[in-house]
């Protein structure tokens, strides 16, 4: 547990010397920012509407502008997620730190838990401004606060999986570059994955639409805390995690 | 400290590394010489763990590399052929960070920051950042982060490759001043600094062993014969090459004279004698006969040579100036 912790804040460590962490927090806050402008003017145009229809039902901050919101994150955390771990091992690879890290006394897993805590605790740094554009709502309006918590936790379980994801890739090569543009590859791909269950209903289609990471999101935007869909989030981190320690056992092996 | 016993390394085309065996006594410096390609990093690397071996086996300090890992990693300080740096790092935060995956903490932990920064001189640049660092000062700043735990052994891939000769002095001055604490395996490709650092030498060509011996005995069983480059000239500038040949043919003990023409008007002959020495003969044979002798120098022995004799190929190949074929 302490060498996972040592591992985790040279990462973090790295990623805030260096710009790629105020990049990524400063482009991710502009596009929720814009994001966010457009739903609560949605919402406010919406507002306006009803109320001189004279319809008096009221509107739902919950349901109107946070659901979709958590949406938009959970789609544009996969463009940022290849961005987050395309050099967690490939720079290593390349600089030739690896051998430092794989001659001292710490286990392959120990290594590879820190580096993705590191990626995680970057993902959250990320989702950090999200909040701070949700606590306007607080501070304005009266949404419920659980179904936002319990979205939350479905993105930082979306990004666990594909954090790992990247990380496994990201053994597999010495250069950044293609570790991130595969990962983004992947990242893109399980996205998609999800529109066959638009136009086929056989059991392939159905099949492929369960593995799109996005399907699994839709119960945690809404708030419902559905098990399934977190097993199956902990299961894409197990197997991401998984396949990058094989990976690093037959870096040993063929090198 | 370190038992190899018929280590191999087998790639899906290549045997790198093909059953070497060899002991290393505690407190040693031990020499790990071969030309490039030998298999020198792989048998390192299989000794910090870094690769397992395809068969056979090594001990560090009573545990085996396969078996026990981590106590062996405890036990190891390595420094690759590039020093493992994080670029962005400081120097003092990268020795604390390289320390505490040792398994170092505390105060503890800073003491020995504060010694090895002491030991390998690089104090003063303790809140630069490595990237910017000289060569010298990173290679020192791994070597400091090799020994930072206190290794029993410590394994340094060509420690002075790409130095400057005074960095590469001190290098070898620091690595020397260690081994008092440390029993130390070095590798390299160039045959003065295994003389002048090392009481063991272990050498390798194309994956196989060749030889361990000490550095005495390495010496004068590559010794024997003796080369000598002597540059003569003529008074008015004109010199027959071929009369001066005959004549240093003609001294007792040389056994054969080669001319080897080089730029300019510079006449230089490689003598070979056999045992014993020559050059007081030779100098005087050229002055006597009215050239002037302008140089007079032993030709070392390279590397490659001491390989043919010890491999008991033909030992006819000319000496050659250059000692570190392939230095890079």
């Amino acid at each position: 547990m302490r060498n996972v912790w040592i591992i985790c804040r040279k990462e973090l460590g790295s990623y805030f010397v260096s710009p790629i962490a105020y990049l990524l927090l400063t482009m991710f806050a502009v596009i929720f920012g814009f994001f966010f402008w457009n739903a609560l003017g949605y919402f406010v145009l919406m507002g306006m509407e009803s109320q001189m229809r004279g319809q008096m039902f009221p509107m739902n901050l919950n349901e109107e502008v946070i659901r979709p919101l958590l949406s938009n994150v959970s789609v544009v955390g996969l463009f940022f997620i290849p961005m987050i771990t395309m050099r967690l091992f490939a720079e290593e690879k390349r600089t030739g730190t690896i051998e430092l890290l794989a001659t001292s006394p710490i286990r392959d897993l120990e290594i590879i838990l820190g580096k993705w805590c590191a990626a995680m605790i970057l993902y959250a740094c990320l989702l950090l401004f999200t909040a701070l554009n949700f606590a306007f709502l607080f501070r304005y309006g009266n949404p419920d606060w659980k179904p936002l918590a319990i979205g939350y936790l479905g993105l930082l379980l979306q990004a666990g999986g594909l954090l790992a994801i990247g990380t496994f890739i990201s053994t597999l090569t010495k250069n950044q570059i293609i570790a991130g543009a595969a990962t983004f590859g992947v990242c893109l791909l399980l996205w998609v994955l999800e529109w066959v269950s638009g136009y086929e209903t056989a059991t392939w289609a159905r099949v492929l639409s369960y593995m799109s990471v996005i399907t699994h999101f839709e119960s945690f935007a809404k708030g419902v805390l559905d098990v399934k869909d977190a097993i199956f989030y902990l299961t894409v981190i197990f197997v991401g995690l998984f396949f990058t320690s094989r990976s690093m056992e037959s870096l040993r092996w063929r090198s | 400290m370190i038992k190899v016993k018929d280590l191999t390394k087998r790639y899906a085309r290549t045997i790198a590394v093909d059953q070497i065996s060899f002991e290393v006594e505690k407190g040693q410096i031990v020499g790990f010489l071969g030309p490039n390609g030998a298999g020198k990093t792989t048998t390192m690397r299989m000794l910090t763990c870094f690769l397992p071996p395809t068969s056979g086996s090594a001990t560090v300090a009573g545990f085996d590399v396969l078996e026990q890992p981590l106590e062996v990693k405890k036990r190891i300080g390595y420094l690759p052929e590039t020093p493992p740096l994080y670029p962005e790092m400081e120097t003092a935060d990268y020795l604390t960070f390289v320390g505490r995956i040792k398994g170092l903490s505390g105060s503890e932990l800073n003491k020995r920051v504060d010694f090895v920064c002491e030991r390998c001189a690089v104090a003063d640049v303790k809140k630069r950042i490595l990237g910017k660092l000289s060569k010298g000062y990173r290679q020192r700043v791994g070597l400091a982060q090799a020994i930072i735990h206190n290794p029993d052994v410590l394994i340094l891939d060509e420690p002075t490759a790409g130095l400057d000769p005074k960095q590469i002095n001190e290098t070898r001055d620091l690595i020397k001043s260690l081994a008092g604490d440390h029993t130390i395996v070095l590798s390299t490709h160039i045959l003065p600094e295994v003389e002048q650092t090392c009481q063991q030498v272990i050498i390798i060509n194309r994956g196989k062993l060749v030889a361990t011996d000490s550095v005495q005995n390495l010496q004068s069983r590559a010794g024997g014969a003796e080369s000598v480059l002597v540059e003569v000239a003529g008074r008015n500038g004109n010199l027959d090459w071929s009369v001066v040949q005959k004549r240093l043919e003609q001294l007792r003990g040389v056994s054969r004279v080669h001319y080897k023409t080089s730029h300019a008007n510079r006449n230089i002959f490689e003598v070979e004698s056999q045992k014993g020495f020559v050059r007081g003969d030779l100098a005087r044979a050229v002055v006597e006969a009215g050239w002037d002798l302008n140089e007079l120098r032993p030709a070392a022995m390279s590397l490659e040579e001491i390989f043919l004799q010890l491999t008991g190929s033909e030992a006819s190949v000319g000496p050659r100036e250059v000692v570190a074929k392939g230095a890079d």
